[in-house]
C-alpha cells in the first residue's frame, strides 16, 4: 500500500516560533502526514495575535482562529509542542540537523488541572505583560483564557522569598519550585523559522513623547484596552484619569520610512489604524478621531474596508507627518504639531488620546548564525533546509503570514522528502 | 453493537465539594445500568489514568464516559485507543465552576448532563474511513507565475503534476514584461523574472505534465478522485487527480471603461502593459508621431480603488510603476517623469524601492486627482490634476500617458454557462438558478468556462465581493467552498509577483494535505482528521433537494430525480445537510436526529409546580461552547437551569429536536452559535445564518400550536465576549420566567 515519504520519515520539522505563523507551518504539515516539533519561547501558543482584540478587515477575533488551531492541535498527534523554549544551537547537514533547545521551568509540571487554587493563595503580584502592564496578575498566573497549554505558571522574580502558599495548596502535586532549565536535543530534517516581530520602541522617538505623558499609548496596548476581557474590560479610557477620550488622534509611521528608526514601512499599521478608528467609534460615536498620514497603505480588497470605515465613521484624514507631541500644560491632553502637506501649512491639533502606529521590528534574537539579515534586520535567507516565514522575514499581516507560513510547510516537507529519498 | 460502558466520575478541582458525586454513580448504576462506575478524585492524574487504561485491558469495558473537566481540557491525558467510544460530560467548567456549590440545582445539572452523555454513548457507534482508491496527482490550472510555481513545487514534494494552460505558452503576463520589481534587499533595482528557467524548471521534472492550448471541458468527483477532461485541439485526455490548485490568474481592467482617463484618444495615451512592450522594444518615442519623450505621465489607480470602477486596490501597480519609471530613468534620463498618485502603496520593504525611483533628479511624484485629459494638434496630451499639493488645479503638458491598469480575476469573465456535458442543460441550468437564488450569495455562481465542475451546485468555484475565490477568514486564507480546490495567486486577490510565488505554495501544501486526508478517508479543514461522515436513508428520501441545495460546500450531487448522491470527500462533515433534512433520513455514526433526539430525552423536566424551568442551549463547538468554557473558567455565574447539547455547527440543528424539546415540556431553546452576514465567522460559511432562517420558520409553527415564539431564540456569540454570556443566557431565562412554564409538562 502506498505510503507517503512524510510518514516513513524518522526525523521531524522543527518550528522556532508559536506564533499565528508557526502555528500554521506546524499544523499544515502535520496535517500532512509530517511530524513536528513546535517550539514557543512563551509559556503558551498564539503570539502577538493572541492579545489582539480584532482582526482588519472582519472585525472578528483572533481566538476565534486560535481555538479551530487548538482543536487541529489537539487532535493531531503528530505535533510536540514546547513551551517556554528557545533554540540554542541547530547544526548539521541538509536534511540532518541536531537543534538544542533550552527549556526554562514553567515551575508548575504536567499534573497541572488550572484549577486556580495556587492563584488563591498566591501572596504576590506581578504585572501582566500579556495586558500590556495595565494590569496585575499573581506570581502563579494563567496568561490568559485560551492559554495552550491550559497550565499555569509561575513568575519567579515576583514570588516572595521563601513563600511556598502555592505548592502547599496544589492539591495534584503539580508545583516544583525546584524546577531548573533543561535542554533537549531532536534530530531534524528541517527548520521552519517563524519567530514574529515586536513592536518598534516608540520612547525611542523622541519627538512623539512616549514615557512622558501617560495618554499617547501605541497600536499594540491600545488592543488590550480594547479587549472585553482586558485590563479595562475593554472600556477605551485614558491611562491618566480612566476616562474615555473624545478627541483621539492617530499618528502614523511613528518610527516607520523614517531613516531614522525603521527605513520601510511596517504594513500593517494603516490598516490596524483603521480598525481602530472603527471599534473607538462604535464604542463612543461622538469620539472624534483624527489620522494624520504618509500615504494610506491597504492594498488589496482592504481599500473596501477602509472606503468602509471612512464613510461610515466620519474621520478626518490628514496627510501629513507629526512633527512634535506635547502635554498641554494643566491638562491632561496633548497637542500634536503636523506639517498639513496638502494645505502646505502647519497645523496644532489636540488630543485626549494619542495613539501612536509603532511599526514592526523583525524579532531575531536567539537564532543560531547563519541566517541572513538584510540591512533592515529581516531574514533574507539562509542556506539549507531552513524556511523562513511571517514578519520576521519582512512585514505582513495576518492573512498574508498564514500564507506565507503555509508555504514554508510545504519547504519543509519536501526536505523530509528528500530526506528520506536519499535514505 | 452493544457496549460495555464505564462511567468515570472526577471529584477533583472542587467538584466533590460542589455536587454530591455518590448520587451520579447511583444514576449511571441505575437509571443506565453501566456496569463499570468508578470515582476519582484525580481522574487526569497517573493513578486514576491507570484505572481507565486497566479497565480497558481488561475488557471490562469498551466505551467510555468521563465525568470531569470539559473536553477542551487535558486532551493530553486522556488519550485512548481510537476504537474506544469516548464520551466526555463536562462538569468542571460548565457545572461546577459556572453554579452555586451544594446548591441543589447544581445537582441537578450534574445529573441531567451525565444522563444526557450516557444516553448519547448507547447510540454512537465507532468510525470507518470513508474508502476510496487516491490519486496523488495534482492538478495546477494555468501557467503564469503562480501556475509554474505551483506544478514545480508539487512535484519536487513527490507529487505528480498536470499543468494546464489554455495559451499556447507558458509564462501569462510574465511574458510580456521586461523585467518585475525587487524582492530582495537592497530593493533598488528591478530585476529579470527568470521565465526561461522557471520554465524550464516544469518542463524539465518527469513528474509534471504539461498541456498547452488546452481547456477542462469538465471535472467531476472529489477530493482524491477528481476525473478532469481535457481538451487540446481535436483530441481529449482524461486525468484521475486528487486535488486542484486553480492559479488562473488576471487580465487587465476593460481599456473601454478608461476613456475618461484619455485612453482610446490618442496612441500616447498607453496601459502600463502597452509599456512593457515599448520599453521591450526599447522604443522610446511617441507612438503618434516618433517625437522623443521629453515629458511622460504615469496615472496611478487607472479604474482602481473606485467604486464605479474596481473597488479595490490592484495592489501591483505603484511598484510596477517604480519600475517603468525607472525604465525610462535608465535609458532617458533627461526625460522628466510625473507620477500622479492618491497614496503610493508601495508597502513593506518596496518604501525602499519607492525612495531609489523618487530620489532621481527627473522624477516627480504628484499626490493628486487626475480631472480632464486632452489631446491637442501637436500630439502631445494635456492632463488637468486637481487637489495637487500646492491645492491648486495645475495642468501637465507630456508626450506619453501611461495608465496604471488595475487587475481583474479571469474568474470573472462572465462567459454564458459553460454546462456539463452529460447533464441536460436546461436541468442543470434550473438547478444551478435555484442553488444560486436559495444560497443567497450574490455572484458565487457566475460560472466562467475555467474547471466546469460536474456539480449541482454550479460550474466554477463560488466568488467572494469583487470577483475573486477568495477565502473569508483571516486565519485561514486557503478556505474556499469547493473541497480540495485551492485558488493561488492573482486569481485569489490581488496580489504582487512574491507574493503570487508564496501563495502558489501554500496552495500546494493545501493541495498534498488534502489528498493525504482522502487517503486517510479523514475530512479536512475545520474538522480536520474526523472520520465520520454523513450517511442517507434513501428509502424514506422525498427528493425535497434541501440537502443538496444547502450545503455550503457543494458536497452533494443529484441523480434525475433529485435523490441526494454524497461525495465523502468533499464533504466537510458539519451536519448541515442533517439540520436541513425534514425526513430526517442524514445521519453521522456519531452525530444524528436520533442520537440528539436521546440526550434531549434524557434531560429530566421537573413538574411545573416546583417551579424550575429547564432551557436547552444548542452551542456551536466551535465559537460558542468554547467562551462558554471560559466563562466558567473566569468563574462567572449564570443560571443553573440551562441544559447544553454543543453542536457541530448551528446549521446541523434539526427542528425536530426543538419540536421534542418543547413537546417534552422544556421552557425554552437558544441556539448560540457565530456570527454571520457579510463578515460571517462561521467555520461553515452558511451554517448559523441557515440556522436563524429556519427558526423563523419553526416560530410561525408555535403560534399554531399556542406556544409564544418567544420561548426560542438564537444568539451570535463572539469568542473574546465570554464575559457578556452569562448575561445573555440569564437574559434569556429571565423572559422564559415571565412567559411561564410550557404547558406541554407533564404531556
Amino acid at each position: 500500500m502506498y505510503e507517503p515519504a512524510t510518514t516513513r520519515a524518522d526525523k521531524p520539522i522543527l518550528v522556532i516560533g508559536g506564533g499565528i505563523t508557526g502555528m500554521t507551518a506546524a499544523l499544515e504539515a502535520a496535517e500532512a502526514g509530517c511530524r513536528v516539533v513546535l517550539i514557543e519561547k512563551s509559556p503558551y501558543l498564539g503570539g502577538r495575535t493572541a492579545s489582539f482584540h480584532l482582526y482588519f478587515p472582519k472585525l472578528c477575533p483572533p481566538v476565534c482562529g486560535l481555538e479551530i488551531n487548538l482543536q487541529r492541535i489537539k487532535r493531531n498527534p503528530r505535533i510536540q509542542i514546547l513551551t517556554l523554549a528557545e533554540l540554542e544551537r541547530l547544526e548539521g547537514l541538509p536534511g540532518n540537523y541536531q537543534a538544542t533547545v533550552k527549556v526554562s521551568p514553567r515551575y508548575v509540571t504536567e499534573a497541572c488541572t488550572a484549577c486556580n487554587a495556587c492563584a488563591e493563595v498566591c501572596p504576590s503580584k506581578r504585572a501582566d505583560d500579556f495586558n500590556a502592564g495595565f494590569s496585575k496578575t499573581k506570581a502563579v498566573y494563567l496568561p490568559f483564557k485560551w492559554a495552550f497549554p491550559l497550565r499555569y505558571v509561575i513568575d519567579r522574580a515576583a514570588c516572595a522569598n521563601g513563600c511556598r502558599a502555592c505548592v502547599e495548596a496544589c492539591k495534584y502535586e503539580a508545583v516544583n519550585l525546584g524546577q531548573q532549565p533543561e535542554r533537549k536535543t531532536f534530530s531534524v530534517a528541517a527548520a521552519v523559522v517563524a519567530t514574529g516581530w515586536e513592536p518598534y520602541d516608540a520612547s525611542r522617538i523622541d519627538n512623539l513623547g512616549f514615557g512622558k505623558y501617560p495618554n499617547i499609548v501605541t497600536n499594540v496596548t491600545l488592543e488590550r484596552l480594547a479587549a472585553p476581557d482586558g485590563p479595562t474590560q475593554g472600556k477605551i479610557v485614558r491611562p491618566s484619569d480612566g476616562q474615555p477620550p473624545k478627541q483621539i488622534v492617530f499618528v502614523q509611521c511613528a518610527g516607520s520610512r523614517d531613516e531614522n528608526h525603521l527605513p520601510y514601512c511596517s504594513s500593517v499599521c494603516c490598516a490596524a489604524s483603521f480598525k481602530q478608528a472603527s471599534y473607538l467609534r462604535a464604542q463612543n460615536p461622538k469620539a472624534e478621531i483624527t489620522i494624520f498620514y504618509i500615504d494610506i497603505r491597504m492594498p488589496g480588497r482592504l481599500e473596501e474596508f477602509y472606503s468602509k470605515v471612512v464613510k461610515e465613521a466620519g474621520i478626518r484624514l490628514i496627510k501629513g507627518k507629526v512633527g512634535r507631541i506635547e502635554g498641554e500644560p494643566c491638562t491632561d491632553d496633548l497637542l500634536i504639531t503636523a506639517e498639513e502637506i496638502l494645505a502646505g501649512k502647519k497645523i496644532i491639533a489636540r488630543a485626549g488620546l494619542v495613539v501612536l502606529a509603532t511599526g514592526i521590528v523583525p524579532q531575531t534574537r536567539g537564532l543560531p548564525p547563519g541566517f541572513a539579515v538584510d540591512e533592515f534586520g529581516f531574514i533574507s535567507g539562509s542556506e539549507g533546509d531552513f524556511y523562513i516565514a511571517g514578519c520576521v522575514k519582512r512585514p505582513q499581516d495576518v492573512a498574508a503570514s498564514v500564507r506565507d507560513g503555509t508555504g514554508a510547510a510545504l519547504g519543509a516537507l519536501q526536505s523530509v522528502v528528500r530526506s528520506v529519498q536519499s535514505g | 453493537m452493544d457496549k460495555k460502558l464505564g462511567a468515570y466520575i472526577c471529584g477533583g478541582c472542587s467538584i466533590a465539594e460542589s455536587i454530591d458525586v455518590d448520587a451520579l454513580v447511583q444514576i449511571a448504576r441505575t437509571e443506565y445500568k453501566v456496569p463499570v462506575c468508578r470515582t476519582h478524585p484525580f481522574l487526569c492524574g497517573p493513578e486514576g489514568l491507570a484505572t481507565i487504561r486497566g479497565d480497558l485491558a481488561n475488557h471490562a469495558v469498551d466505551a467510555l464516559v468521563l465525568a470531569a473537566c470539559s473536553p477542551r481540557a487535558k486532551t493530553d491525558a486522556f488519550v485512548f485507543d481510537p476504537s474506544v467510544v469516548l464520551e466526555r460530560v463536562n462538569l468542571r467548567e460548565q457545572v461546577v465552576w459556572s453554579h452555586k456549590q451544594r446548591d441543589e440545582d447544581t445537582q441537578m445539572l450534574a445529573e441531567d448532563a451525565l444522563r444526557m452523555s450516557l444516553a448519547k454513548v448507547g447510540k454512537v457507534e465507532p468510525l470507518e474511513p470513508a474508502p476510496g482508491e487516491i490519486s496523488t496527482t495534482v492538478l495546477i490550472v494555468g501557467g503564469g507565475l503562480t501556475g509554474l510555481t505551483a506544478a514545480a513545487e508539487a512535484a519536487e514534494a513527490g507529487y505528480d503534476a498536470v499543468l494546464v494552460e489554455k495559451e499556447e505558452r507558458l509564462g501569462g503576463h510574465l511574458a510580456d514584461v521586461r523585467r518585475v520589481p525587487p524582492v530582495r534587499a537592497p530593493f533598488t533595482a528591478a530585476r529579470s523574472s527568470d521565465l526561461p528557467q522557471r520554465i524550464e524548471r516544469v518542463t524539465e521534472n518527469p513528474n509534471v505534465n504539461v498541456f498547452t492550448s488546452t481547456n477542462i471541458v469538465r471535472t467531476q468527483g472529489q477530493p482524491g478522485m477528481f476525473d478532469v477532461t481535457l481538451q487540446t485541439g481535436d483530441e481529449r485526455s482524461t486525468h484521475r487527480v486528487g486535488a486542484i490548485v486553480a492559479a488562473t490568474g488576471w487580465k487587465p481592467y476593460d481599456t473601454a471603461k478608461l476613456g475618461y482617463l484619455g485612453y482610446g484618444l490618442s496612441p500616447n495615451v498607453v496601459t502600463n502593459l502597452e509599456f512593457e512592450k515599448i520599453a521591450a522594444a526599447e522604443r522610446w518615442t511617441r507612438p503618434s508621431d516618433g517625437k522623443p519623450l521629453s515629458r511622460v505621465l504615469f496615472i496611478q489607480c487607472a479604474g482602481s480603488r473606485d467604486p464605479n470602477h474596481l473597488p479595490y486596490c490592484s495592489t501591483i501597480c505603484c511598484t510596477e510603476a517604480l519600475k517603468q519609471v525607472q525604465y525610462l530613468h535608465e535609458s532617458c534620463p533627461e526625460t522628466e517623469v510625473y507620477v500622479v498618485y492618491r497614496d503610493m502603496v508601495t508597502p513593506g520593504l518596496y518604501e525602499r524601492y519607492y525612495r531609489t525611483v523618487q530620489d532621481h533628479p527627473a522624477a516627480f511624484f504628484v499626490k493628486g486627482d487626475v480631472s480632464q485629459v486632452r489631446r491637442d494638434s501637436t500630439g502631445d496630451v494635456r492632463v488637468t490634476l486637481d487637489h495637487t499639493l500646492f491645492g491648486e488645479t495645475a495642468e501637465l503638458v507630456v508626450d506619453l500617458v501611461v495608465l496604471a491598469t488595475g487587475m481583474v480575476p479571469n474568474s470573472t469573465d462572465g462567459q454564458v454557462l459553460n454546462l456539463p456535458q452529460e447533464a441536460s442543460s436546461a436541468q442543470a441550468a434550473s438547478q444551478v438558478a435555484e442553488a444560486e437564488k436559495k444560497n443567497g450569495t450574490s455572484g458565487a455562481h457566475d460560472a466562467t468556462g475555467i474547471l466546469n465542475l460536474a456539480y449541482r451546485q454550479g460550474l466554477e468555484l463560488p466568488l467572494l465581493r469583487d470577483g475573486f475565490p477568495d477565502s473569508n477568514f483571516v486565519c485561514f486564507p486557503y478556505e474556499t467552498l469547493r473541497t480540495g480546490i485551492y485558488a493561488a495567486g492573482a486569481a485569489r486577490a490581488p496580489m504582487d509577483a512574491a507574493s503570487a510565488e508564496e501563495d502558489a505554495r501554500g496552495a500546494v501544501m493545501k493541495a498534498i494535505q488534502c489528498i493525504e486526508f482522502a487517503r486517510r478517508g479523514q475530512a479536512v479543514h475545520p474538522r480536520a482528521g474526523d472520520m465520520s461522515y454523513p450517511s442517507f436513508f434513501l428509502q424514506r428520501c422525498t427528493q425535497c433537494k434541501r440537502c443538496t441545495v444547502e450545503c455550503p460546500f457543494g458536497a452533494l450531487d443529484e441523480d434525475e430525480k433529485g435523490t441526494p448522491k454524497l461525495n465523502p470527500n468533499r464533504c466537510r462533515r458539519c451536519g448541515i445537510c442533517m439540520g436541513a433534512c425534514p425526513e430526517r433520513i442524514i445521519s453521522f455514526k456519531n452525530y444524528s436526529v436520533e442520537i440528539i433526539a436521546s440526550i434531549i430525552k434524557a434531560v429530566e423536566v421537573p413538574e411545573e409546580d416546583e417551579e424550575k424551568p429547564r432551557i436547552l442551549l444548542f452551542m456551536c463547538e466551535n465559537d460558542a461552547y468554547p467562551a462558554l468554557d471560559a466563562a466558567g473558567l473566569a468563574r462567572l455565574q449564570y443560571d443553573p437551569a440551562v441544559r447544553v447539547i454543543p453542536v457541530r455547527c448551528l446549521g446541523s440543528v434539526n427542528v425536530v429536536w426543538i419540536a421534542d424539546a418543547l413537546s417534552r415540556g422544556i421552557d425554552g431553546v437558544m441556539l448560540l452559535g457565530c456570527k454571520h452576514g457579510d463578515d460571517y465567522q462561521c467555520h461553515f460559511a452558511k451554517g448559523s445564518e441557515l440556522a436563524t432562517r429556519r427558526l423563523e420558520n419553526v416560530k410561525e409553527t408555535l403560534s399554531r400550536l399556542q406556544l409564544e415564539p418567544e420561548r426560542i431564540e438564537v444568539g451570535q456569540v463572539a469568542m473574546e465576549d465570554y464575559t457578556k454570556l452569562p448575561a445573555m443566557i440569564d437574559g434569556f431565562m429571565a423572559r422564559i420566567r415571565e412567559i411561564g412554564p410550557n404547558p406541554y409538562k407533564g404531556f
